[in-house]
């Protein structure tokens, strides 16, 4: 008996991956947790494992394909099958429709509606059918007309993967900045629509996706306000040329960065001051009982926060030893879901660009990020009111005003600010 | 404002009529010495005297006929069916004659006659007495076919369609008779074609006309409690309906589900289907729901015709199809 094998929701957020490349070819035998695949999904390239064994019978996508999570992927059974019937299912055909169309309440139905009623069985190989078709409601199709979205950019939520209203409104919502009032129609009817200049399509990555439509999200639901300090970082930079001289002395193969005391001194404060270690839920707030720093890591498609689960309780070399090999991976696509979910807070450190000050928007559904500039000498007066040159780094902590209040969050940040100032503090 | 029943609003439009107008009559198999088979025309015998009220033989093609030319030659009949399942013995009359004859008599003559009487299920009635026909009359160019949903209803249309100059088919659903609601003491029109929001809302669209209207203010009662705000439309005349109203309405909600007590093939459903499947294409977001009688003759056990007939949960059922909602 063949089996088909579909998508995986192998991340949390994934709604599609995209098939990076298959490990096995038709005619192989597979065991069952063999690893088939390799799939790109919103967060990483992941390894895809079999659930049957038998023989691949046949590979229904190609590599690059992006496949809707619960869509057939390829089918397994013994060798020689004759699988055309099941293949004709795939491909949208419904076999068990007239049967089922024969007891249901409104007989009428047209065969395709009475398709979307039949089990995910009969759903059919790709996206919306096997031609390329974008399965749409004729009302999204117009919206979507009007607002110049692309069907096939949308994603689906009704049957079959169709695309439908509230899905183009959704679409419509994420690309509102760019489309703050819609063209006229004569506009946009002209040659070069909406007067954008000539340019290469690039094709939306998984990954990019999810950063828009979650970041946009986040910016027009969740009312930011941030708190910008300077912060004397003479100690800590020294204290650092201390610990990584005696981790050289030592044959100990680390080195600790800027950044990973930033997220040990952000995991203390967090610890002493829970009320910024929170998420606003829709009717409480979440007081988390642990500490876990999210760091922002930029890869080539976007960028991901891996976590330093209980950085609070973790010591600056063991944290900067999880962030190198996190981040590493990330940049490779491997993290495992658990890795870059689950933070309570996130640290965001564009130093290393030169970058001064800038302002971070929050990780949902973290109430907080610490966004840090880089480290500068720079003029400052001293307490005799003398002009000295002194080190400073400049950060920005961006709050949900929902679920944090400025004292709140300029009480944590002073105590960031002393922990790096006294960076013993972090030692103890 | 007074409650009044559905039969009792019915006789009100025509007695009224028939005060006002000379050439008004009623005519039918027991209307007269028994006040009709379901007591529409209680009393009227004794108001307007037997040349105005008139007992018919059983023979529904031969007083059908008689009705017909009565109208052609300046007369306004009200011929009363006992049921509209009999008036298919007429059908030759209503199909061949009356509607015909503005056309055939190149507008020399017209043909102002109501043919009403209960329509729909029953009740245990049968595969031959409770059926839903409306579909039938519709079909034919030069009928025009109303059927009201409520007392109020029943008698401004009633009124319209005894004044109308051409063959009105009126279908009283036979479950209504004993409905109750407010009617008021003075006198009103409801025009033909014109349909009425039953209840406002702004998911979805029910279409509905008749009884099938009550259902569907149930079916949104509870639609309500999940948060689905259904808009309940009642056609009231079914040939020519309103397009208007439904375009209005679909416009707003995207979704159009329509229920009918008749059959699904060539029916009233189908041509609403139809029309707005075509004109109202680009407001679609789901395809047009339908929900109907089940395509059988209605059964004689209680259970089963109740099986049969449409149901509060096939509506809600189509309703969170038509609006992605799960259930």
């Amino acid at each position: 008996m063949a089996e088909v094998i579909t998508m995986l929701a192998l991340s949390p957020t994934m709604d599609e991956g995209t098939l990076a490349e298959w490990t096995i070819k038709e005619g192989d035998v597979v065991e069952e947790g063999q690893v088939i695949a390799e799939v790109e999904t919103d967060k990483a390239t992941m390894e895809m494992e079999s659930f049957f064994e038998g023989t691949l019978l046949k590979l229904l996508v190609a590599a690059g394909d992006a496949v809707p999570v619960g869509d057939a992927m390829a089918i397994v059974g013994e060798a020689g099958e004759d699988i055309s019937a099941l293949l004709k299912e795939l491909e949208g055909g419904g076999a068990a429709a007239p049967a089922q169309a024969d007891e249901a309440p409104a007989e009428e139905l047209p065969a395709e509606d009475a398709a979307d009623d039949g089990a995910a069985a009969a759903k059919p190989a790709k996206g919306g059918a096997s031609d390329g078709r974008v399965k749409s409601s004729p009302l999204a199709r117009r919206m979507a007309e009007d607002a110049g979205i692309e069907l096939s950019e949308i994603e689906g939520s009704g049957p079959s993967g169709r695309v439908i209203k509230r899905d183009v409104e959704a679409a419509m919502e994420s690309q509102g900045a760019k489309k703050a009032a819609p063209a006229p129609k004569a506009a946009s009817a002209a040659a070069s629509a909406d007067g954008l200049a000539a340019g290469t399509q690039v094709p939306l990555s998984q990954m990019r996706k999810t950063i828009a439509k979650r970041l946009q999200s986040v910016w027009q639901s969740t009312p930011h306000f941030t708190l910008t300090m300077d912060i004397d970082m003479a100690a800590a930079m020294a204290k650092r040329k201390e610990i990584n001289a005696g981790l050289k002395a030592a044959n100990i193969n680390a080195k600790v960065s800027v950044n990973d005391m930033i997220v040990k001194a952000c995991a203390v404060a967090l610890q002493e001051y829970p009320a910024m270690n929170v998420s606003y839920q829709d009717d409480h707030l979440l007081q988390f009982d642990e500490v876990h720093v999210g760091v922002a890591v930029a890869i080539e498609e976007g960028l991901i926060t891996p976590t330093i689960r209980f950085a609070n309780e973790k010591g600056l070399r063991k944290i900067s030893e999880e962030v190198r090999e996190l981040a590493g991976r990330a940049q490779d696509k491997k993290l495992k879901p658990e890795e870059y979910t689950g933070g309570t807070f996130t640290v965001s450190n564009l130093g290393m660009f030169g970058i001064d000050h800038f302002m971070a928007i929050i990780n949902p559904p973290q109430a907080g990020i610490l966004a840090c500039g880089a480290v500068k000498k720079t003029p400052v007066v001293n307490d005799d009111g003398e002009l000295e040159v002194g080190t400073r780094m400049k950060v920005t902590l961006s709050c949900d005003h929902r679920a944090v209040d400025g004292a709140t969050g300029a009480e944590f940040l002073t105590h960031v600010k002393r922990l790096l100032e006294t960076p013993l503090l972090l030692m103890v | 404002m007074r409650k009044i029943l559905f039969r009792e609003a019915l006789r009100e439009a025509m007695v009224e009529e028939m005060e006002r107008d000379d050439s008004v009559f009623l005519m039918g198999e027991e209307v007269a010495e028994y006040n009709g088979a379901y007591k529409v025309s209680q009393g009227m015998l004794d108001q307007f005297g037997a040349k105005r009220v008139i007992d018919t033989p059983i023979a529904e093609l031969g007083f059908a006929g008689l009705g017909i030319g009565a109208a052609m030659v300046g007369l306004k009949p009200i011929v009363e069916m006992m049921t509209f399942n009999f008036a298919i013995l007429a059908l030759d009359q209503v199909v061949n004659t009356a509607a015909k004859m503005r056309y055939m008599s190149g507008g020399a003559l017209s043909c102002p006659i109501v043919i009403r009487g209960a329509g729909g299920a029953g009740g245990a009635l049968g595969a031959q007495h409770s059926q839903s026909l409306e579909a039938q009359y519709a079909h034919i160019p030069g009928l025009k076919v109303m059927m009201p949903a409520t007392p109020y209803d029943a008698k401004g249309m009633l009124k319209t369609a005894i004044r109308d100059p051409d063959p009105v088919i009126f279908i009283e659903g036979e479950i209504l008779y004993g409905t109750e609601g407010e009617v008021p003491e003075e006198e009103y029109l409801i025009p033909m074609g014109k349909g009425d929001i039953k209840r406002g809302g702004k998911d979805v669209t029910l279409i509905a006309w008749s009884r099938m209207v009550h259902l569907c203010l149930d079916a949104a009662e509870e639609l309500a409690k999940e948060g689905i705000d259904a808009e309940v439309i009642d056609l009231r005349t079914i040939r020519p309906f309103d397009r208007e109203m439904i375009a209005e309405s679909v416009k707003k909600t995207n979704r159009a589900v329509i229920v009918e007590e008749g059959w699904p093939m060539a029916s009233v459903g189908g041509a609403v289907s139809d029309w707005i499947a075509r004109e109202l294409f680009d407001y679609l977001d789901a395809p047009v729901g339908r929900i109907h009688q089940r395509d059988v003759p209605m059964p004689y056990a209680y259970n089963l015709e109740a099986a049969t007939l449409p149901k509060v949960e096939d509506v809600i059922a189509a309703v969170k199809k038509a609006t992605y909602t799960k259930s």
